[in-house]
């Protein structure tokens, strides 16, 4: 509370404005609050509604109006933002269509509970429920994708329902705001008094430390476990508890799982760091999860996508789930020891009293699972043997992320879209720091990659961005080159180009019987597209070119690069929990020896005749090689 | 299973009611009754929702009600001594043959009639829940012609109140104050 104070007062420092009261528009007084709020960048597009505050802009040369291309682009962008240093991102637009476009991205803000404001303009207040030209109902169409929403009647009450906007989106668990101003609102004048007083809301308190007794209940089942791992998610990084995180780990010797919006909340190069969980997770880490006594649940939620069946899920384990959100306690799986705080707060309660335990023997069992997952390794170093699945000379989309990797030294900020090349770069894409992995989890956004990695370069300009995008997905939001070469943002975009909408076509190819129904798409050449753009690119096709042409948009300071990578257009992402399956139930990559075994048994399908049996078997794993065994 | 009562206290602000019904829709509640209505302070409405469910079911309820903004308070009466009302308006037939009868029937009921015209009476019934049950199932075979219930209305026994000390109003608010409905 005492630190907003501070952080107020010093945007009032900085922005030049007095606490003394002066008469301003409805217009003016949203850009004050916004520099009060200490907000620098406003992602959004124009329109009737919103002009009168578009126009106060020009008086407000501290904050730095972002024109997108789409309204889409705008909340993703803030998103982006915000997602990038935990700072609220703000995103505007005018009312109908505006606000509408506006939706996807604060729906996905949501899910993954990132800190947004959204400010749209409304028709006048007198025309509200008319149907008017470009009246939508947008506190109703975002009730149930807002942490909360206004629908501002007054001048008056403009101050404090901006004050408490922000308040809302950044505290607690994070989330949009959206705040809906009818245009006379914008143009009337009152006098401008900023609220200094603490914000307090009477419905509306965040929890902070645990219950005493709760964490002396979870302490109890820690000191009684054998097989104990933690599930981190992405609570540890918004509370900013990664040292804590880590300390619990490392005092009490508990291995960690991540969510995939977890990753960063402990380096995956930790040694009690598992690596991801769930349907594209290790299979190393799933099995743990299934055999492990006890669970310990932080700032995660328990989602389809981590658990699998739930009737079959981590049986025998007791658990402990931490969250600030109560309502996320028992809400999918039902817990031993729920504990609603602050995770900072709460994992320091948990540290000072937790005892080193010894646990070797379940170290041991994990290494076992990773020994054989490393069998069936695909994406090896070149001099390596490699996995006979891996077709000759051809561009794996897994290889593309791995030595992305390496060739950024692991350090950047990495922002994705989703299908494959999402898990891949889950997979094989190491993170160290918190917030340097920014991907739509909750909502699995197409389009959110280009957008929010522009969001995210704004809001770190000092960090390497790389945008990771399908094919298919950057179709969706490309629009946004344009932004990026106006604002001159130095994102990298990596295209995994495979010509495929390729996580539809992998659950085809498993569960519709290759029925390949609309997932192969005819795409334009992306290097020229970028290139009307004005935007360098080079065109990968090799696994040999990828340092090179790594280093070469690494090497452009200024404005976006692309790489498109063509890729293998029939790869798999291994391993697998089929939707609804046990967790452990996993459709695994064959090692070498069953890949051979399996190319041998359908060689000899083919061809019954002993005697060509064997010289058919190339021909036969070739067949098989390409698809099914990547 | 079994029928929970919750009392809310909600801010007085446009939308409170639509979020907390549109609560309900968005998370697959089945709600019994919902009954809204002013309180002793202006700022504030008062919301009884009723509901046949499980208690882990009511716990969260309960949870993702305080997790809207505008809700400041919730209390589960069905863990305390609470007073619990429902009111009924019930139009039955009745001709001047069997008039006598229903007007007897709503003395040993202690109901209301409170307009007569030539075919039926309307009679308002006051009670618990089964108590309505039990007068509606009584006049049914004069038939009902129509009936409506305010669904119930709850308050904690005694010292039992629901908190509500904690709550400014917001002057610059006022203007935004309405009734929830
Ligand atoms: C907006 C939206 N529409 C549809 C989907 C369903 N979906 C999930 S992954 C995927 C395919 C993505 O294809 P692409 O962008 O080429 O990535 P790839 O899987 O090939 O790496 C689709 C269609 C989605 N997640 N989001
Ligand atoms: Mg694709």
């Amino acid at each position: 509370m005492s630190d907003e104070t501070t952080a107020t007062d010093r945007a009032n420092e900085e922005a030049g404005t007095s606490t003394d009261a002066v008469v301003l528009t409805g217009a003016e007084i949203v850009c004050e609050c916004l520099l009060r709020e200490g907000v620098d960048i406003v992602f959004g597009y124009p329109g009737g509604a919103i002009l009168p505050t578009y126009d106060a802009l020009t008086k407000y040369p501290q904050l730095h109006h972002v024109l997108t291309r789409h309204e889409q682009g705008a909340s993703h962008m803030a998103d982006g933002y915000a997602r990038a240093t935990g700072k609220v991102g703000v995103a505007m637009a005018t009312s109908g269509p505006g606000a509408t476009n506006l939706v996807t991205g604060i729906a996905t803000a949501m899910m993954d509970s990132s800190p947004i404001v959204c400010v749209t303009g409304q028709v006048p207040t007198g025309a509200i429920g008319s149907d008017a030209f470009q009246e939508t109902d947008v506190t109703g169409i975002t009730l149930p994708i807002t942490k909360h929403n206004y629908l501002v009647t007054s001048i008056e009450e403009l101050p404090e329902v901006m004050r408490e906007a922000f308040h809302i989106a950044r505290t607690g668990r994070p989330g949009p705001v959206l705040v809906d101003i009818p245009k006379d609102v914008q143009i009337q004048e009152a006098e401008f008094v900023y609220p200094t007083e603490p914000i307090e809301l009477p419905g509306y308190s965040p929890p902070r430390a645990a219950r005493a007794r709760q964490v002396d209940a979870a302490l109890e089942l820690i000191r009684k476990s054998k097989r104990p791992i933690i599930l981190a998610g992405h609570g540890i990084s918004m509370a900013g508890a990664n040292r804590e995180l880590a300390q619990l780990a490392e005092k009490a010797q508990i291995p960690i799982a991540l969510t995939l919006l977890g990753k960063g909340a402990i380096s995956e190069h930790h040694p009690l760091c598992l690596g991801m969980m769930g349907m594209h997770g290790g299979a190393e880490v799933n099995h743990a999860i299934q055999q492990a006594d006890l669970l310990i649940a932080l700032g995660m939620r328990f989602d389809d996508r981590v658990t699998g069946n739930l009737a079959t899920y981590a049986r025998d384990s007791r658990k402990i789930h931490v969250d600030i959100d109560p309502s996320e306690i028992n809400k999918n799986v039902t817990v031993d020891v729920g504990i609603v705080g602050d995770l900072g707060e709460v994992l320091s309660q948990l540290l000072d009293r937790v005892e080193r335990r010894p646990n070797e023997a379940w170290f041991d069992r994990i290494a076992e699972w990773r020994a054989d997952s490393e069998l069936r390794e695909i994406v090896r170093p070149a001099d390596a043997p490699q996995h006979p699945a891996v077709p000759e000379g051809k561009l794996l989309g897994a290889q593309v992320i791995r030595d992305l990797f390496e060739f950024t030294d692991g350090g950047a900020i990495t922002v994705t879209d989703v299908g494959q090349h999402q898990m891949w770069e889950a997979q094989y894409y190491h993170h160290e720091r918190p917030h340097s992995l920014i991907t739509s989890g909750g909502l699995g956004t197409m389009g959110f990659g280009l957008p929010a990695a522009i969001g995210a370069k704004m809001s770190r300009p000092d960090q390497e961005v790389w945008a990771i995008v399908g094919d298919g997905g950057f179709q969706m939001t490309m629009m946004e080159l344009a932004t990026a070469v106006q604002e001159e943002v130095n994102v990298h975009i990596a295209i995994i180009n495979n010509g495929f909408l390729g996580m539809v076509r992998q659950w085809q190819e498993f569960f519709y019987e290759e029925r390949y129904n609309q997932t192969p798409m005819v795409n334009p050449d992306f290097c020229k597209l970028a290139e009307a753009y004005g935007i360098p690119t080079v065109r990968v096709t090799e696994r040999g070119q990828i340092e090179e042409a790594v280093k070469a948009s690494r090497s452009q300071t200024a404005g976006p690069t692309l790489i498109d990578f063509v890729v293998e257009k029939e790869e798999i992402v291994f391993p697998m929990v089929p939707a609804g399956a046990d967790l452990d139930d996993m459709i695994r990559r064959p090692t070498p020896e069953e890949f051979e075994q399996q190319c041998r048994e359908r060689a000899a399908a083919k061809a019954p005749e002993p005697e060509t049996a064997e010289s058919e078997e190339p021909a036969a794993a070739a067949a098989l090689g390409s698809r099914f065994g990547v | 299973m079994a029928k929970h009562i919750l009392a809310a206290l909600v801010e007085n602000r446009p939308g409170v009611l639509a979020r907390v019904a549109n609560l309900f829709r968005r998370r697959s509640f089945n709600i019994d009754s919902l009954s809204v209505g002013r309180t002793q302070r202006d700022e504030m409405s008062r919301m009884t929702i009723v509901m046949e469910s499980d208690s882990a079911e009511a716990d969260r309820l309960v949870k993702n009600l305080y997790k809207l903004v505008d809700v400041v308070h919730v209390d589960h009466l069905h863990s305390q001594p609470s007073v619990v009302r429902e009111m009924a308006l019930v139009k039955v037939k009745a001709s001047s043959e069997n008039r006598r009868e229903v007007i007897q029937l709503c003395d040993i009921f202690r109901a209301r009639i409170i307009d007569v015209s030539a075919e039926s009476l309307v009679v308002e019934i006051t009670g618990e829940e089964e108590k309505l049950e039990n007068f509606t199932e009584l006049v049914r075979p004069f038939g009902i012609v129509e009936m409506v219930r305010t669904g119930m209305i709850a308050l904690g026994r005694g010292g039992h109140t629901l908190k509500d000390e904690g709550f400014k109003p917001n002057r610059s608010r006022a203007a935004a104050r309405r009734n929830v409905l």
